[in-house]
């Protein structure tokens, strides 16, 4: 059977080398297959370079400047630490990491108890339950401008069926309350989208993770009469918690760059109160033009968002070695 | 079977270096001043804690990176 396909895998290479140019032949031929493995890597290692690691130096260079992208003809002024002093001693810089922090909590508080508890759910093999996850699963297949765009029209006050959902169970009426107008009430209109939007990225994990308990230390515990609860606690939770960690670091650092969602629902108001860090970041960049201060901001961010990361892949390495 | 080879045995400060560079604890140290650092840098109450934030974080990362390629 695989006597044709190898005789056709020779001809093509026949009719390859004989297509290669006899200088070009010569020369690959006398390259070593260390050689050769680098010069197939070359291409992507040159385009990473280009992409991703000559910005990063490039804004590391600028945020000790006090370039301004809207000003080119300026000339470029080397200013040593001092945007990273006022990052860091800005009070409004100060409050979008506070606005961040809240939207932060407040997303992954209800996205764990939320998703572990679907999860859980769902892990009780019901009828129909390969339907209930599909349906879950849903919102998190959404692009975040479409989530955005939808939410705002559910939030209005007129016409919203948010409003009037609210106004079913709690008897206020649906118009007088703005869930995005409202200084109160804006900072839980974000949190609600995305909680909406990820819970059931947490609640795939954690069903990875109950999926992957075996039925024998259940029924071990069964003998050894253990409760539902105590069974809960002493092998259910612990044996989850691996994978729960994973997903909250992930969507943490997710959450803590969040930008298009927020910005499709608030554009970071009313005022400031649902203004998150990179929003203000983009503000200060694009609108303000304020590039080497920008930058700075920018490499705190990243080196935050580098942190949390080594410690995902700390996490990531625990799990692994389970 | 030839004569057994002698075994290496470290000398004294190569095994106290050893047993006080390894990788676990250090590890674990720097995931602490990082979470400091994050804690430190999203805080609400008090300013010069976000002043030092970001040096605490940078120190922390750094000394991640350094301390994953010590020995287990």
């Amino acid at each position: 059977m695989s006597e044709p396909q190898d005789s056709a895998a020779d001809k093509l290479a026949a009719r390859v080398a004989s297509a290669t140019p006899e200088p070009l032949a010569r020369r690959v031929r006398g390259l070593s297959d260390r050689a050769i493995a680098w010069l197939f890597i070359s291409p992507t290692i040159v385009l990473l370079l280009a992409i991703n690691i000559f910005p990063l130096i490039w804004t590391i260079y600028l945020s000790f400047t006090n370039y301004k992208a809207n000003r080119i003809n300026r000339p470029i002024e080397f200013i040593g630490l001092r945007n990273y002093e006022r990052v860091l001693t800005d009070t409004d810089i100060w409050h979008t990491l506070q606005v961040t922090a809240h939207f932060l909590c407040w997303t992954m508080t209800l996205q764990v108890v939320l998703g572990f508890g679907l999860a859980w759910l769902i892990n009780k093999q019901f009828k129909g339950h390969g339907l209930w996850t599909t349906v879950i699963l849903l919102p998190m297949m959404l692009s975040p401008a479409v989530v955005g765009n939808f939410w705002t029209f559910l939030y209005q006050p007129q016409i919203g069926l948010f409003n009037y959902a609210v106004s079913f169970v709690t008897g206020i009426p649906p118009s007088s309350f703005q869930m995005i107008g409202d200084v109160n009430l804006a900072p839980w209109a974000i949190v609600i989208v995305d909680t909406w939007m990820w819970t059931p990225y947490i609640m795939l994990i954690c069903l990875a993770g109950l999926r992957s308990i075996p039925d024998y230390i259940y029924e071990a515990a069964e003998v050894d009469r253990a409760s539902k609860w105590r069974q809960f606690w002493s092998i259910t939770l612990p044996m989850v918690l691996p994978f729960l960690m994973l997903a909250v670091l992930f969507r943490s650092i997710e959450n803590f760059k969040m930008f298009d969602l927020v910005v499709e629902l608030t554009s970071g108001g009313p005022g400031s109160v649902t203004e998150l860090a990179s929003i203000n970041l983009k503000r200060e960049a694009f609108e303000k033009w304020r590039t080497g201060y920008s930058s700075a901001f920018a490499i705190i961010l990243f080196v935050t968002v580098f942190g949390a990361a080594s410690i995902y892949v700390k996490a990531l390495n625990k799990v692994k070695q389970r | 079977m030839g004569a057994a080879e002698p075994i290496a045995v470290p000398s004294g400060s190569k095994r106290t270096r050893r047993r006080l560079l390894r990788r676990g604890p250090w590890e674990n140290a720097a995931t602490v001043i990082i979470a400091v650092g994050v804690f430190m840098l999203m805080q609400p109450f008090w300013l010069p804690l976000f002043t030092y934030s970001f040096i605490t974080i940078l120190t922390g990362t750094i000394m991640f990176i350094v301390v994953s390629h010590f020995p287990d």
